[in-house]
């Protein structure tokens, strides 16, 4: 293993110069990422990121099982945001058969997508002024993070890895006493977001810690291949949501914040409005909420009510072969992007016709935004590399695959 | 909705700006649009030229490389195809480029010149299929353990390993 090997893949340059190792297991890597550091005094003047430790090739175990089978192991690349990663497969598998999905699923799959947006900023920013020294804000943060957790296992059956959303719409029609949590939340998180600021955004050892810290430019944003809040913090006025709109994302309004600071700052306040934003399109999904099907009608994929099982011989013989052998999906390849917490996630999908996918890619945004974390440290302090692994939100699970 | 048959004919293509400025360099092999989504097979030796007169053409300006990846078509020859998505923000449209390898010698141009995010892109791709990218710096493995045999994604590799 990488890890393992005795050779040194750094060598210092000069006498002066010397290798610090951090990580796999230091707290503040947010996982298991290894950084080979090469230091003049307090000044990194090399970083070289090791990753691969959680790889575990999903990839190639999608290969082996039926379309279905594979939603919940797209919770797995990145368990702060599953109901993304289900929603791209989704999306890549339905543009694959060209199935079209009703309203209400789609705007259930963007409310849900919102909230876990929001969870998955909580715990960036929970993680992210802890790493820093803000430990009260983790606190705060984690206690909003608890409802969303309740709200997911209230509609799914689990905390994080939900599973929830199914290959032509959503797995099952939330029960009734979703939608008093949900607007709970909604009402009051305004409200938590201003007191996260409250310690935050004034904060003089926050800000001292953070402005200037850490800069891109928009132009090595395009050449690196950064995406998501990292890039809008340099200026790239660019979101999926809005640009190349999907599950009927143009149909609500919402702003799409940018700075032009690029340093960890700028993307703290950008994140910050994010939540903001995201907690509006929650609320415009809320109140919008059509009624009717939350599954496409496509007996050949989408699996029958439990209820037409028991009354119908056709749902009955098509819920037993869905299950048993999949369905087929027609020859093609198709690329979905959407825009998660973290940027651009992308899936790949190649079928050869059968039920089992060919080929399934995911372009993670981590590890795209990973390659900029050499441009962010190299010339700064030490002390300025946990800041910057931290404002550029990353989670290895995606990055690994 | 109805699967629409995939256009294939590179003249009914002549409306999309990157298929005409490939064209007008005869870069082309051949093209399709399916599913609303354009795919351009160049030749591998051609993959460099392609993505630069995508990107650098003022019709076309796909600025943004998004991703590489590789698919293996065991048994079949060429054996692998390598797949890099484009994407332009000006004109808000993704284009995918395809060149095909064979499975004697997969190697080809490494796009490192053009954006440097091709870097761990390629590296991931090298690990996993065993494709060399010529002119990459450092072309290691990157997720697997250094001393790792074989490349897992090639479809003559078990799922389950070799035991």
């Amino acid at each position: 293993m990488a890890h393992l090997n005795p050779t040194p893949v750094l060598e210092p340059a000069q006498d002066r110069t010397m290798i610090l190792n951090m990580g796999p297991q230091h707290p503040s890597t947010h996982g298991v990422l290894r950084l080979l550091l090469e230091i003049d005094g307090e000044t990194v003047i090399k970083c070289i990121p090791d990753i691969g430790y959680l790889h575990t090739g999903i990839e190639k175990t999608c290969e082996a099982k039926f379309y279905q089978q594979v939603v919940p192991l797209t919770d797995r690349i990145d368990y702060l945001c599953p109901m993304t990663n289900n929603l791209t497969y989704c999306l890549a598998v339905e543009k694959l058969l060209q199935l079209e999905i009703p309203p209400r699923a789609q705007y259930l799959r963007v409310l849900l997508n919102e909230l876990t947006r929001i969870n998955s900023h909580l715990v960036w920013l929970g993680t992210h002024a802890l790493d820093i020294g803000a430990m009260t804000v983790f606190l705060y943060c984690f206690r909003e993070r608890e409802q969303l957790l309740k709200i997911f296992e209230n509609v799914a059956g689990q905390r994080m890895m939900t599973s929830y959303f199914r290959i032509g719409g959503v797995s099952l029609d939330p029960p009734l006493d979703f939608w008093k949590k949900v607007k709970d939340f909604i009402d009051k998180f305004s409200d938590r977001v201003d007191e996260y600021e409250g310690l935050l955004t004034a904060n003089p050892i926050w800000i001292e810690r953070t402005r200037g810290v850490a800069y891109i430019s928009a132009e090595d944003c395009i050449e690196l291949g950064v995406t998501g809040p990292t890039a809008r913090g340099s200026g790239i006025d660019w979101d999926l949501r809005r640009d190349m709109p999907y599950s009927g994302y143009e149909k609500f309004q919402f702003k799409v914040p940018v700075a032009t600071e690029g340093d960890v700052y700028a993307r703290y306040l950008l994140r910050v409005q994010e939540l903001r934003e995201s907690n509006k399109i929650a609320r415009q999904a809320f109140e919008g909420m059509p009624e009717g099907p939350f599954k496409a009608e496509a007996p050949k994929v989408v699996l029958p009510d439990r209820e037409k099982m028991k009354t119908q011989m056709e749902a009955l013989i098509y819920h037993f072969k869905i299950v048993t052998e999949g369905f087929a999906v027609p020859a093609g390849e198709v690329y979905q992007g959407v825009e998660s917490p973290r940027g651009e996630m992308g899936y790949y999908v190649r079928s050869d016709g059968t039920a089992k996918p060919y080929r399934v890619h995911m372009r993670s945004a981590c590890l795209a935004n990973l390659q900029a974390l050499e441009k962010l440290c190299v010339g700064r302090l030490l002390a300025d590399v946990v800041a910057a692994i931290g404002s550029i939100d990353i989670v290895l699970g995606e990055i690994d695959r | 909705m109805a699967l629409q048959p995939a256009i294939t004919e590179i003249d009914q293509l002549k409306d999309s700006p990157a298929v005409t400025a490939l064209q007008s360099a005869s870069l082309i092999e051949s093209a399709k649009f399916d599913r609303d989504e354009l795919t351009i097979y160049v030749n591998r030796a051609d993959i460099r030229r392609a993505c630069e007169i995508l990107r650098e053409n003022t019709q076309t300006k796909f600025n943004f490389l998004s991703d590489i990846t590789c698919v293996d078509v065991f048994p079949s020859e060429p054996r692998f195809e390598v797949i890099y998505s484009l994407l332009s923000h000006l004109r808000k449209e993704r284009v995918r480029v395809i060149a095909k390898l064979p499975g004697g010698d997969p190697s080809i141009e490494s796009l490192m010149g053009l954006w440097l995010s091709a870097n761990f892109f390629e590296r991931e791709v090298f690990d996993l299929f065993g494709v060399r990218f010529v002119g990459h710096p450092n072309m290691r493995r990157i997720m697997m353990p250094e001393d790792w045999e074989g490349h897992p994604l090639r479809k003559d590799y078990p799922v389950e390993g070799y035991r």
